[in-house]
């Protein structure tokens, strides 16, 4: 898709943006069309709406997490892009919580179908962290890449123009490093933005990473990069990347989890589970829906709606007699087995970019990268007994974000 | 855009199937739900022949009835003999709101001696006929839908009566309140801002309402299917409830549904014991 085509070499664009440039951004991405959304704060929380100038952004907002834990804070340097993942995935745009797939009528002849028609909406994201990019790939090579490419998620997709921000304050419960990422843009962004937030001086060092990237930076008013502020964002992107304050553990997920099924640590998180399913709809890759079809009174006109579903709804793998999964550990098991094991063998990459939202959003603090290590120290004491040496790291190599 | 050929008729499509509604011991607040769809009444009543609704017309007509939407507790002899003979005269059954699916706010009577209340709340305590308990209508009689709610939720009684004309299954959802929260975009109140909050183990039906207000919500859906209630009390705790606020908040509408059941929970007449941790 166009977003990730090449940058064009443009003639040396201003790329120093200040709060007036950002403003300025955000108002020239709305006249080309896009409906602008990005972070604010609302309720105690950063949450992603739509912004209709710079002044919405959550300036001086910091966050403080914790498994199970929230808050906001004041910051001291009046950052926009300082907070860690809030409470919302931008799947929440792309691969929205209830879509109609169509509607029929019947009249006294026949019966009609219609496929739903209405235009998807255009996007313009704006300060999506590299988590959050990475994301939106692994959702990519869901929904996007299979045999049958959804399309209520493609049309989103193909619209939508990316504003990254680089991240500069990771949260205590954030892991992409050690889950593959890492506090720096990867590919798939039209503009990327570095927050330099220094008193007297806050600016954010852009560059373009496709052509109508670059098309939209050439307009906007702003100063071109000098070595100081390039070499403080690198600084600080840098720094970023040694402040993460969680980590997996450095062994093969997917042989860990395909070796830990018959696990008792399962029933141990079961017992601490609500099954609530918080987990599963913070997730920003987390992709599963249902179909519901509903007809109204008449009966004379019916719909087929599809809503986000999970793994943790006991109806979810409610087959012939009952659900499949009905215990707390059959479905956390299947989540994590998927998101960090299966997903592999299904998609070509792991289902976790570390963003961190499963452990801050799950209201009684369930912690995968505390989890994980028990069933790695079970895997390794298991194969010191047995004699035989614990698996190599074979999980394929994850290929690179973007749509291709 | 593809075409099919109509499917033929029901054999009594031109019957309109007919519906009572029930009231048992409740407030009525589920049942105006019923007058409440102001917009879909005329369709409904062409649809359907409101056979007997004493509360919307003195035209009654005798059973039997194609569905029966039974509001209230069974908390009377006289009343579990009515349950009987509605279930009777009723091809489907629908027990709506909380007093009919869980007992409801009288339910609490279960928890404290009913002589004792008698005597002290009515002065002619002889002419008070009442059961020790408060119960659903499935502790009776076979029901064929349950609908949750304190009230019930006026698009989910459309979806049912909906989903009963066209013949299939109603879709309301049994997940937690923390589907409806995530899928109208509120930000969680127990992480965000340490409020306690029963949505993890409520039934979804009301939208998530309350936490769209920032405030906890009160579970008057009552439990979902397998709710874990042991798993939250730890934060209930934590967010500063103690053990009797914490049997407070679990008895309200739904004070005897299972899930909701306080472990080792004090009556009302020993308010001072610790709920067991």
């Amino acid at each position: 898709m166009e977003n990730v085509t090449p940058a064009a070499p443009t003639p040396d664009p201003a790329t120093v943006l200040d709060r007036t440039g950002l403003d300025a951004l955000i108002r020239e991405l709305a006249a080309r069309g896009y409906t602008v959304v990005g972070p604010t704060e609302r309720n105690g929380a950063v949450v992603l709406a739509e912004l209709a100038g710079a002044d919405e952004l959550p300036w001086g907002v910091g966050t403080d997490t914790d498994a199970g834990r929230y808050r906001t804070t004041a910051r001291a340097d009046g950052a926009a892009f300082a907070h860690s993942a809030g409470p919302q995935p931008w799947k929440r745009f792309l691969h929205p919580p209830r879509v109609r797939e169509w509607s029929a009528e019947r009249t006294d002849q026949e019966l009609v179908f219609r496929a739903e028609t209405s235009p998807a909406p255009s996007y313009a994201f704006l300060g999506v962290r590299p988590c959050d990019l990475r994301a939106i790939a692994v959702q990519d090579r869901v929904l996007a890449y299979g045999a049958r490419p959804d399309s209520a998620y493609t049309a989103r997709r193909r619209g939508a123009f990316i504003v990254a921000a680089e991240c500069t304050e990771p949260g205590a419960a954030c892991f992409c490093v050690s889950a593959g990422g890492g506090p720096a843009a990867g590919p798939g962004y039209d503009l990327v933005l570095t927050e330099v937030a220094e008193p007297g001086d806050h600016r954010f060092w852009a560059r373009a990473g496709s052509e109508r990237g670059a098309e939209v930076l050439a307009v906007l008013p702003g100063r071109h990069a000098d070595s100081r502020t390039v070499n403080a964002a690198r600084t600080a992107v840098d720094a970023a990347r040694d402040r993460m304050g969680r980590s997996l553990p450095d062994v093969d997920l997917h042989a860990l989890m395909a070796g830990s099924r018959g696990s008792a640590h399962w029933d141990d998180i079961a017992q601490r589970c609500l099954t609530c399913g918080n987990c599963t709809l913070v997730c920003p890759t987390c992709y599963c829906t249902t179909s519901e079809e509903v007809t109204d009174l008449t009966g004379d006109h019916a719909e087929r709606w599809r809503r986000w579903d999970s793994c943790f709804d006991l109806d979810f793998s409610y087959l012939h007699g009952g659900p499949v999964r009905s215990t707390g550990a059959d479905r956390y098991r299947q989540w994590l087995t998927h998101k960090l094991g299966t997903w592999h063998d299904q998609f070509g990459s792991s289902g976790c970019v570390g963003c961190g939202r499963c452990v801050v959003w799950c209201p009684v603090g369930i912690d995968l990268t505390k989890e994980i290590p028990v069933f790695a120290a079970e895997r390794a004491e298991s194969a010191a007994a047995t004699g035989t040496a614990p698996e190599p790291r074979t999980a394929a190599p994850e290929h690179d974000g973007g749509l291709a | 855009m593809a075409t099919a050929a109509t499917p033929a008729p029901p054999p009594d499509a031109a019957r309109r199937p007919s519906l009572a509604v029930w009231k048992l011991a409740s407030c009525d607040g589920c049942q105006l739900t019923l007058l409440d769809c102001e917009d879909e009444l005329l369709a409904l009543a062409e649809r359907i022949d409101i056979a007997h609704f004493p509360e919307m017309s003195r035209r009654s007509v005798d059973g039997p009835y194609d569905v029966s939407l039974v509001e209230g507790s069974v908390t009377t002899a006289a009343d579990a003999e009515r349950i009987r003979e509605i279930r009777a005269v009723s091809r489907h059954l629908v027990a709506i709101g909380a007093c009919a699916t869980a007992g409801g706010i009288q339910a609490l009577r279960d928890f404290a001696d009913i002589d004792e209340f008698v005597s002290v709340v009515y002065a002619r305590p002889e002419y008070i006929d009442t059961l020790a308990r408060a119960t659903p209508a499935a502790a009776h009689v076979p029901v064929d839908f349950e609908l949750r709610g304190c009230p019930i939720d006026r698009r989910q009684l459309l979806e049912v009566i909906g989903a009963f004309l066209a013949g299939r299954r109603p879709q309301i959802p049994s997940h937690s309140v923390c589907f409806e929260c995530k899928a109208r975009g509120t930000t969680c109140v127990t992480v965000a801002q340490g409020t306690p909050c029963l949505g993890p183990i409520t039934h979804a039906g009301c939208g998530a309402l309350c936490p769209a207000y920032d405030r906890g919500c009160y579970g008057c859906f009552g439990p979902k299917p397998d709710a874990d209630l042991p798993a939250l009390l730890p934060l209930l705790r934590r967010d500063g409830m103690d053990a009797p606020a914490v049997t407070r908040f679990l008895r309200t509408f739904n004070a005897t549904a299972p899930g909701f059941a306080v472990p080792d929970g004090p009556g009302d007449d020993e308010p001072d014991r610790e709920a067991a941790p």
